[in-house]
Order: C-alpha cells, then sequence, then structure tokens
C-alpha cells in the first residue's frame, strides 16, 4: 500500500481505534482513581464515583450464579454509601486494615453514546496490625458506567466475589 | 495437650472444676473455648449426641432430586429431596473406602456416584451399584455374603419443623418437635407463619471457638455496648422492653426486643455509655423502617435453637444462621435470608436494603465476630483463669430480663452444657 493512498475508509478506520483507545484509557483511569481512594483511606470521596442514583453491592458468587440477590453490602443510592461511610467512621467497630487492590482483565462493551458495561477482575491483600498481609477477597467487578457533565460514574458497580467466606468481617468497600 | 488429664467417661470432680469452677454458670473457665480434648468430646455428646442439628431451610430444597451438602459438627452430611418429596440425610462417606461422595455445594441429582470407584447410591443413600460387582470375564466379583441392602451411605434422623431441617445421629434425641418445645415454638412459627422464599446466604469465617458465639447470641447485656450502631443512630435505647424466654434446660433461647415509637432512654442512655453519638443521623432512614408483619411488633427476634441454628429478624431483615465449628479455635457462620413468598416488589426491596443490618458486613452486627475472636485471642494460652458471668445472677428472670441486662441465659446455657457434656 503506498502512502498516497490513505482512503476515507481508512480514516475512519483510524479514528474509531481513536476513539476506542479513549474510552478505554478514561475508564481504566475510573478505575485506577476508584482503587486509589479506597486504598488510600479517602472514603469520603468513594459515593462521588457513583451516579446519585447508583448501586453498589458486593454478593458472594454462589449467590450470583444461583440467580439470587442476596450479598452482604447493598447500597441503592449515594445517600446510603454516605451512610455506610458515616457508620464505619463512628459506630462500627473492626480493626485497623489496609486494603491493596489488583485488577486485570478489563472488558467493556459500549451499550450507547454514554453508557458503557465493564468487567474486570481484582484481589484485595489485606494487612490487618499483626502485620501479615492476605488475600482478603478474589473477584470479578460488573460495572454499567455513565458520562455524566462531571465525567464517567458508575451507575451500577456488583462486585461479585469468589472468596466465599468472609473472613471476620467486612467494613470497608471493595 | 500434655499435662492436661484425660477426661473420663463422667468427668471428674477436678475436671468439672478446672472447666466450671461454679456450677452455676457464672464461671467459664477458659480452657473450654480452646482444648481439643473438649472438641473432641463435644463431638460424641453434642454433635453425634441426643440433639438436632439444622441443616438446610426446605425452601433450599424445594425440588426433587435436589441436594445441599452441610455439617453436623464435623461431618458432612447431604440432605436431599427424594422423588415423593420426602427429605433424607445421610453421611458424605462411600460405604466402600470412605471417599466423600458428594463434591458439590448443591445441585439437582438423581443418583450420587462416587468418583474413586464408581459406587452409586440414590437420593435416600441406597446403595444401587457397585461395578465389577459379579467379576469381569468369569473371574470373581463381590463374595456371595455381600449384601449391598446392608451397604448403604450412612443415614441421620430427619426431620422438619415449619420448613427448617433438622438432623440427628441419635436414637436419644426426642422427637423434634418436643426437642425445639413448648417455649420455642411460638418463636419460629412467629417467622415462619407462611411459606418463605430463599434469597441467598453469606458466610463468615470467625477464628473463635463456636461456643463464644453461642454465648453471644443468649446475651443481651452486650447488644447496645458493643454495636454501637444502635446508639449511633437512635434504633435501640437502654429502657427498651424485652422478653427472652428459654427452653427447660437453658440450651434454646428467644430474646425479643420490642419496637418503641418514644425516645425517652436518650438522655439516660447518653450518661452512661461513651458510644452515643449524639447528632449522628443516617440520611438514608429508610435503613431502619420496622413494618410489622406479626401479632407481636417486635424489631428483634434472636432464637438460637442449640447446637447449631438462630433463628433471627431483625427490623424486616429475616434470616436463619448455621453455626459449624471447624476445630476449637474456628466456626463458619452462613447467614440464610429469606422474605415471604407473597411479598410484593416494594417489600422484597426493603428486605434488601435491610440485608445490610445483619452477616458479614452487617451494620449492627459484624462487631459479633470480632468479639469472639477477641476472647479466643486472650484466652487460648491454657490458664486457669475463668471468664465471670454474674450479671442478674441472684434475682429472678422477671427482675432482670425486661431490661435486658443480664447473663442469666449465658449462665443457663453453660448448665445445660455441663449435662449434655457430663462434666
Amino acid at each position: 500500500m503506498s502512502a498516497a493512498a490513505i482512503t476515507e475508509a481508512d480514516r475512519h478506520g483510524a479514528e474509531t481505534a481513536l476513539t476506542e483507545i479513549k474510552l478505554w484509557f478514561d475508564l481504566h483511569r475510573l478505575q485506577e482513581r476508584y482503587i486509589s481512594t479506597i486504598d488510600s483511606d479517602r472514603l469520603e470521596e468513594w459515593p462521588d464515583f457513583f451516579s446519585e442514583d447508583g448501586v453498589y453491592e458486593i454478593v458472594p458468587k454462589e449467590n450470583a450464579d444461583q440467580g439470587l440477590p442476596v450479598g452482604i453490602f447493598h447500597c441503592f443510592g449515594r445517600a446510603m454509601m454516605r451512610d455506610r461511610i458515616t457508620a464505619l467512621r463512628n459506630a462500627n467497630l473492626y480493626e485497623a486494615h489496609i486494603y491493596r487492590h489488583m485488577t486485570s482483565g478489563l472488558e467493556f462493551k459500549q451499550v450507547d453514546a454514554s453508557t458503557v458495561e465493564m468487567q474486570s477482575n481484582y484481589v484485595v491483600i489485606q494487612t490487618l496490625t499483626d502485620g501479615e498481609s492476605r488475600v482478603y477477597q478474589a473477584g470479578r467487578y460488573f460495572d454499567r458506567v455513565v458520562r455524566t457533565p462531571q465525567g464517567w460514574r458508575y451507575q451500577s458497580k456488583r462486585a461479585i466475589y469468589d472468596t466465599s467466606r468472609v473472613q471476620t468481617l467486612l467494613v470497608t468497600p471493595i | 495437650m500434655a499435662g492436661l488429664p484425660e477426661l473420663s467417661a463422667n468427668g471428674s470432680k477436678a475436671e468439672r472444676t478446672m472447666y466450671f469452677p461454679r456450677p452455676d454458670g457464672s464461671r467459664i473457665g477458659y480452657r473450654i473455648y480452646s482444648s481439643p480434648e473438649i472438641y473432641q468430646l463435644e463431638q460424641e455428646r453434642i454433635f453425634r449426641g441426643p440433639t438436632w442439628s439444622f441443616v438446610a431451610l426446605e425452601a433450599e430444597i424445594s425440588q426433587p432430586h435436589d441436594f445441599k451438602s452441610s455439617f453436623v459438627g464435623d461431618t458432612p452430611v447431604v440432605v436431599t429431596r427424594n422423588d415423593d418429596n420426602s427429605l433424607s440425610a445421610w453421611v458424605n462417606r462411600c460405604a466402600h473406602r470412605g471417599a466423600m461422595v458428594c463434591r458439590s455445594a448443591r445441585g439437582n441429582a438423581r443418583s450420587h456416584v462416587c468418583a474413586y470407584h464408581q459406587w452409586s447410591y440414590d437420593t435416600r443413600g441406597n446403595l444401587r451399584g457397585i461395578p465389577f460387582k459379579h467379576g469381569v470375564k468369569g473371574m470373581p466379583g463381590m463374595p456371595p455374603d455381600f449384601d449391598q441392602k446392608n451397604h448403604g451411605l450412612q443415614p441421620l434422623r430427619l426431620d422438619s419443623y415449619r420448613g427448617l431441617i433438622f438432623a440427628s445421629f441419635s436414637d436419644q434425641a426426642p422427637p423434634l418437635y418436643d426437642y425445639i418445645g413448648p417455649q420455642m415454638r411460638p418463636g419460629i412459627d412467629r417467622i415462619f407463619h407462611k411459606p418463605i422464599s430463599y434469597l441467598g446466604c453469606t458466610r463468615q469465617y470467625i477464628k473463635a471457638n463456636w461456643k463464644l458465639y453461642n454465648e453471644n447470641v443468649r446475651d443481651p447485656y452486650h447488644a447496645s455496648l458493643l454495636h454501637a450502631f444502635f446508639s449511633t443512630f437512635n434504633i435501640y435505647r437502654a429502657g427498651m422492653r424485652f422478653r427472652i424466654v428459654m427452653s427447660d434446660d437453658g440450651m434454646h433461647d428467644w430474646l425479643a426486643a420490642f419496637h418503641a415509637d418514644h425516645e425517652d432512654g436518650n438522655a439516660a442512655y447518653r450518661d452512661k455509655v461513651a458510644s452515643f453519638k449524639e447528632g449522628l443521623r443516617l440520611e438514608h432512614t429508610a435503613l431502619l423502617d420496622n413494618v410489622n408483619e406479626y401479632d407481636e411488633f417486635i424489631n428483634t427476634h434472636i432464637q438460637p435453637i442449640f447446637p447449631q441454628l438462630v433463628v433471627t429478624q431483625i427490623q424486616n431483615s429475616l434470616a436463619v444462621r448455621q453455626l459449624l465449628p471447624k476445630g476449637p479455635g474456628n466456626f463458619e457462620l452462613i447467614f440464610y435470608f429469606f422474605g415471604y413468598a407473597d411479598d410484593t416488589p416494594e417489600m422484597r426491596a426493603h428486605r434488601m436494603m435491610q440485608a445490610n443490618l445483619v452477616g458479614p458486613a452487617g451494620l449492627i452486627s459484624m462487631e459479633d465476630g470480632l468479639a469472639t475472636e477477641l476472647v479466643q485471642r486472650a484466652t487460648a494460652d491454657g490458664s486457669d483463669a475463668a471468664a465471670i458471668a454474674d450479671m442478674g445472677r441472684g434475682v429472678s428472670d422477671e427482675q432482670q430480663i425486661p431490661s435486658g441486662i443480664s447473663e442469666g441465659h449465658i449462665r443457663a446455657f453453660w448448665r445445660g452444657y455441663q449435662e449434655l457434656m457430663r462434666l
């Protein structure tokens, strides 16, 4: 193919690729900021990653596979997310801990111009006050992301976890 | 463990004194929570003894040939629904060489086949097939005196009450109806007054002895102190009215905390309890709405049926908890959530929202696991020290129960435990 022969189709293909790369970059950046906010204990900012009526759930794979709804953490709207953090800061009793999220296998599918469905694996390493770091939870995020004037936000985020027994308790969102 | 005396069949006086310095259950020697000998004896005298262990909700295995794997104490068992809708339970251990037969947590199967040598069983545990039973190519197989009928999977007694399935290894256990007994049946009748719909389970693994959790659910004293969510967000008040009844042997218990519209308790509470945080309010207050569905307006219903079950209603969140010991220092706690079959979509959504209150991340219950771990961590050193359960000792239930500030039913539990364990 000679340099002179760049066609309209080529140009269109390049633009599509660029749009997709930009989208991938935006979604990846959203996820990186999300986990960084949790892992840095800036939990008061956590609800801001969601749309106002956003849904956040942590559900064992055992239930999800059977089509059963119950999980360990269900927030319907940002007010419930803020309540969770208020309870974590003021009411609940738990051991001091640090999370480190690792994610991989990001896949996404554009639903329309402002909606994307996205999935990725996660592993959360938890370190308690004894200084031991342990795999606390492994699972997969199932996200629906919407474009808002403030940028991409989660309309729903479901953490479906494989690690069916929760060690001691869970208080910090995944 | 070196240095510990062998436990005799009926428990010597020295053993009794080591574990229970006082016979009234008000002192609990810490070794009872960590001793491997005690754990082994519990398997024999409690889990294989004259008790009924909760193993499943009928709603979990609603179709013919549905099955579920579970445990009675340490023993793996499978509960099945047969083709005629009857229920069976058997030890999940091949009659041939002892391999685990069923390797799925749940499912639907007409037969269960051992992976090792393909011995197969029907849903009742009857042995149906032995490969090469009659040998091959004229060579001999099983001997003529081997009678297949006598080599099924080990059955357990099974019975259900109001959709709760229990299994027992013991011929000495009374019928389930009587085991639950007249004091406890009204509580179960209350929660299971109409058909339920199973919504899923969540599991929590706690590094503590299983009896610490049995104490925890018989201990109203800790509720307003450990669980600050109540006081922080105004769910619960000292001064709230309680009713707690127990079975004659002290092993089963039913706590009911009645709904109170007023906030009279606040003032007295604020002065006495450090965890009270004035001014904090939930944004999403519907989390705590209780829509009354019963004759009595009860906000909290906690009902342990010894040894493996706790029936609970927290606001409109309904669940049964299954307590599975995993060695002296660990237990698994499984929460089975359900609603009623005739729930409206709104009511179902409300229950899903209130699923946040209990379970491994339960806003008002997550601390229980931690509290039991804190006891285990500090007491597993084999020391002679003992726990104190004196609150309300020496006064009648009528005087102490309405306030909830009582350890009377912990003492009753330990008296019943001593009798079962012959300690």
